[in-house]
């Protein structure tokens, strides 16, 4: 039994005056993510990724499909049952300046975890498991209990987030964006904390538009775009033998420091339109023809754990 | 902004500190102000009408013989009281209602919002005039309540739109998560967020009511025993005091009611730049 | 090909601090480079380094940000000490900036056309008259002409951007100033803009370039010369190239180090970050400002060290003194 299931999950907005226009930010999308592993959901502006990670967390609730975690379906619940799946599931965002609330130190958000999940837990016994988890993300307690967020670096605060998801005893991280904020320097320690907690038990979706930071650290990943997961595999596969067009455009323009670009070809990005009766990708697809004009692509399984969402792939 | 920066910025406004001293001057006044006059009832013909501001009568005597400091003081603090309950009556219902419709959104906001913009759309002062004239009796108390029940409608709209914006802060989103219920999110974590706005808001809803109650008070509608600064206006207007050249009996409301709402905005210009740090010179 | 020639804009010891309730924040604090014609330096550091300060300082200086000390020479005179009127008659034409939130650097409430119109004016010319070259250059960025009769608001994010990019570079200064322009981007959208800025060096559009990024990797795409700024000073000044094979400064070796890579994994080895945070800069004392994180601090560091040439290249560090360039 997988940990995280989505089945058929489309999630539409209403645009316009009176929201007679749709659009899809997540586009009848399906996967399974399994335990102690930790996935990469890449993709750009538009995506779709922050509004899947918005889904799992609850804090949305999609158009259509189902959700289901570790086989009960948690597409609708509320109330307690919905408290329930918070001891399981838990979230870091991308802004830590603006996940903690100003006014307060941040000492609160671990009190509002005992305060919501634990309040027979009070006192020195509180105490005590608060400092522990501050000192297993590798913090020392005492330089980080009783400040303000303004007086702390980001990095301190998304690891202050981290210990926070780790007060629960969860088994699925979201992770969205947490270290673009962040400085170089201290981006991948944060990442290989993640690593540590997935040796310790706990998956993670690891949600981010940097596509070298998905490679170091994912055991899978899921290519998105407009809303489609358009390749998904294990990382080496997808990474190394890409076959969607997106993902290799996208491999294409990383910068990288041991390869440089041809600057003096000019690179020109989007401009589509989609509609929902052929392949989105399809205005700036090299590989197109007259079918991809009529039909939507399905995933094709290239290889064992890897597959592709289009309808020009050779095997 | 921490306390201490705050403070600090607070002591520091011209503005901020002219108000507090106008007005600390203004509520030792209310406060003392009866105790100290020579005369007990503002309503008790004391001596001889017409006299200008002597040793005896400090700001002089209306038409019919009655004390104007005397009842400078009592209508002082029955303005005073108007603003202040009225006020925040106003400012906790628009509170209540700009929280829920701009937290909840969906339907419940669009019926609020309805309600809201209807409100406004009437114009307070015949709302006020048409309640104030069916009511058989009339007090301090019942004017403090029709001032307050009308006047939320403009912070609801406000609070609305600061609560909908401070809905998508991460923090918020964060709360969530921890399954914490809507009204502790609003109460801990949104509110708090805008104590400033809602300290000024609080102000301007002060001057308000005291400016509604006079104007109720100056056509006629204002409590129908008892003093006010509104009802000095009126009976000096009716009894044309300038005509007859007592200035003394109709600047001294004007002045006071002036002086007073006056304060409050400068007030509130002085806490924008407190809490703005854009607005502050370095 | 571009003959790299003559010195448009040398900094000289500039300082740059913010004036707060508690003291001077000593954000740009004695930085000295220079930026040639037709070359492309790329300005590269973490929060807190100054970079943003020292681009935003360079074009408008505005409180909080005080002058101290220092000269920024640009056309013969130091533009940090230039009266407001001699400022404005430089701006767009000798020294020009795309600021780091581009999307809202122009009146929504004006057609681009007028927007350009206006900027033109102050400056002696008008949309007429340079018709042809804002053809040219919308077609550099790949923007449609029909652009010109649109309000702000019409435009996605990314169209802003390339306009704002046009608007910046259309008098043809001697220096542009990129601040961040790309941090926002998504990975394709920041390749096709930094190939425009390639092609505007090209075609002579723009004198040189200052790009300012946290991005080391980005800078290896499109700069020439690169400045690693640190807490305010000054860390390494290299060529690119030599940089990124071989970087000098502790700060620079232990930054190229944990940037993640195609070809590593955690599973196989795990990159190390550079352990602890930058210093806070309010009223701070003298002493290197790396020491408190690096690996190779002993007594000397104590002191501020100078800017030493090694080889050409120039670094901020005492392991150099000597010449030793282990």
């Amino acid at each position: 039994m997988s940990l995280l299931k989505f089945e058929n999950i489309t999630k539409e907005f209403p645009l316009g005056f009176f929201g007679k226009e749709k659009l899809k930010a997540v586009d009848n999308v399906s996967f399974e993510i399994e335990r102690f592993k930790i996935v990469s959901l890449i993709g750009e502006s538009g995506s779709g990724k922050t509004t899947i990670g918005k889904l799992i967390l609850k804090l949305i609730n999609p158009t259509s499909g189902k959700i289901f975690f570790e086989g009960t379906d948690i597409t609708q619940i509320k109330g307690n049952k919905l408290r329930k799946y918070y001891k399981r599931v838990q979230g870091v965002f991308q802004d830590p300046y603006s996940s903690f609330n100003p006014i307060y130190k941040v000492d609160r958000i671990l009190n509002m975890v005992f305060e919501e999940f634990f309040p027979e837990v009070q006192g020195l016994e509180r105490h005590h498991k608060i400092e522990e988890v501050i000192a297993s993300v590798g913090m020392n307690p005492k330089s980080i209990l009783g400040k303000y967020p303004h007086q702390l670096s980001g990095g301190q605060l998304q690891r202050i987030l981290i210990a926070r998801a780790l007060l629960l005893n969860i088994n699925l991280l979201i992770a969205d964006e947490i270290i673009s904020m962040l400085d170089a320097s201290t981006r991948v320690d944060i990442l290989n904390l993640l690593g540590k907690l997935k040796e310790k038990g706990m998956s993670v979706i690891f949600i981010t538009h940097d596509l070298s930071l998905g490679y170091y650290i994912s055991d899978q990943t899921f290519i998105m775009y407009k809303g489609n997961i358009v390749e998904m595999g294990d990382t080496e596969k997808v990474f190394h033998y890409p076959l969607h067009p997106y993902t290799k455009m996208l491999l294409d323009s990383i910068p990288e420091i041991d390869r440089k670009w041809n600057l003096s070809k000019r690179y020109i990005p989007e401009l589509v339109t989609s509609s929902d009766s052929m392949c989105k990708y399809f205005d700036r697809c090299p590989l197109k023809n007259e079918k991809c004009k009529k039909e939507r692509p399905q995933f094709v399984e290239v290889e064992k754990n890897h597959k592709v969402l289009c309808l020009n792939v050779k095997i | 902004m921490n306390q201490k920066e705050f403070l600090h910025f607070f002591v520091k406004n011209k503005k901020v500190v002219f108000a507090i001293c106008v007005y600390i001057v203004l509520i030792t006044l209310a406060i003392i102000g009866p105790y100290i006059s020579p005369y007990k009832d503002p309503l008790e013909f004391v001596g001889p009408g017409y006299q200008p501001p002597c040793k005896e009568y400090w700001l002089g005597t209306n038409t019919f013989g009655q004390d104007i400091f005397t009842q400078l003081v009592y209508g002082l603090r029955s303005s005073l009281l108007v603003g202040l309950s009225g006020g925040t009556l106003a400012t906790v219902l628009g509170l209540f209602i700009g929280f829920v419709a701009g937290y909840k959104g969906g339907w419940f906001d669009e019926i609020l919002m309805m309600f809201t913009n209807i409100l406004l759309v009437i114009p307070t002062l015949a709302l006020l005039i048409i309640i104030a004239a069916y009511l058989p009796y009339r007090g301090i108390f019942i004017e403090s309540l029709i001032i307050g029940f009308t006047g939320w409608p403009w912070i609801a709209r406000a609070v609305r739109s600061q609560t909908l914006s401070l809905k998508t802060r991460e923090f918020v989103d964060l709360a969530r998560i921890t399954a914490r219920g809507p009204i502790k999110i609003i109460f801990g974590e949104i509110m708090p967020n805008m104590m400033s706005y809602v300290f000024m808001v609080f102000i301007i809803e002060f001057g308000v009511a005291i400016h509604s109650a006079t104007g109720l008070d100056f056509i006629g509608l204002g409590p129908t025993r008892g003093i006010s600064l509104g009802i000095m206006l009126q009976q000096a207007t009716l009894w044309n005091a300038i005509q007859l050249g007592m200035w003394w009996w109709i600047i001294t409301p004007g002045a006071i009611i002036t002086l007073m709402v006056a304060t409050l905005y400068v007030m509130n210009a002085g806490l924008d730049e407190v809490f703005n740090p854009k607005l502050r010179e370095m | 090909m571009i003959k790299v020639s003559e010195i448009v804009l040398s900094v000289k010891d500039l300082k740059i601090y913010y004036s707060t309730l508690y003291g001077y924040v000593k954000a740009v604090d004695g930085v000295s480079f220079e930026v040639k014609r037709g070359e492309i330096l790329g300005i590269a550091g973490e929060s807190g380094c100054g970079k943003s300060t020292l681009g935003n300082g360079l074009i408008l200086l505005k409180p909080p940000m005080k002058y101290i000390g220092g000269e920024a020479i640009l056309d013969g005179k130091n533009v940090m000490t230039l009266s407001q009127k001699e400022l404005k008659k430089i701006r767009y034409e000798k020294i020009s900036i795309i600021p780091q939130f581009a999307m809202d650097a122009m009146n929504p409430t004006k057609k681009i056309k007028h927007i350009i119109n206006d900027i033109l004016n102050e400056h002696g010319e008008n949309f007429e008259r340079k018709k042809d070259i804002i053809k040219e250059r919308l077609e550099i960025v790949n923007l449609e002409r029909k652009v010109l009769d649109m309000y702000p608001i019409e435009l996605s994010g990314g169209m802003k951007q390339r306009m704002v990019m046009v608007i910046s570079s259309l008098m043809n200064p001697d220096v542009l100033i990129a601040d961040e322009i790309t941090s926002a981007l998504d990975v394709s959208s920041q390749r096709s803009v930094i190939q425009m800025l390639h092609e505007m060096r090209e075609r002579e559009v723009i004198g040189s370039l200052i790009f300012i990024t946290h991005d080391l990797s980005v800078l290896y795409q499109i700069a020439d010369k690169v400045l690693i700024l640190y807490a305010g000073k000054v860390a390494e000044n290299s060529p690119v190239e030599e940089i990124i094979k071989n970087p000098l400064h502790p700060y620079t070796k232990m930054l190229l180090s944990s940037l993640p890579k195609i070809g590593v994994r955690y599973v196989q080895i795990k990159l190390k970050g550079i352990p602890g945070y930058p210093p806070g800069l309010l009223n701070i004392k003298e002493g290197c400002r790396f020491r408190f994180r690096c690996p190779y601090r002993f007594e000397k560091c104590e002191q501020d060290p100078p800017l030493i040439d090694v080889d050409g290249r120039k670094v901020s560090c005492w392991l150099f003194e000597r010449g030793d360039k282990s």
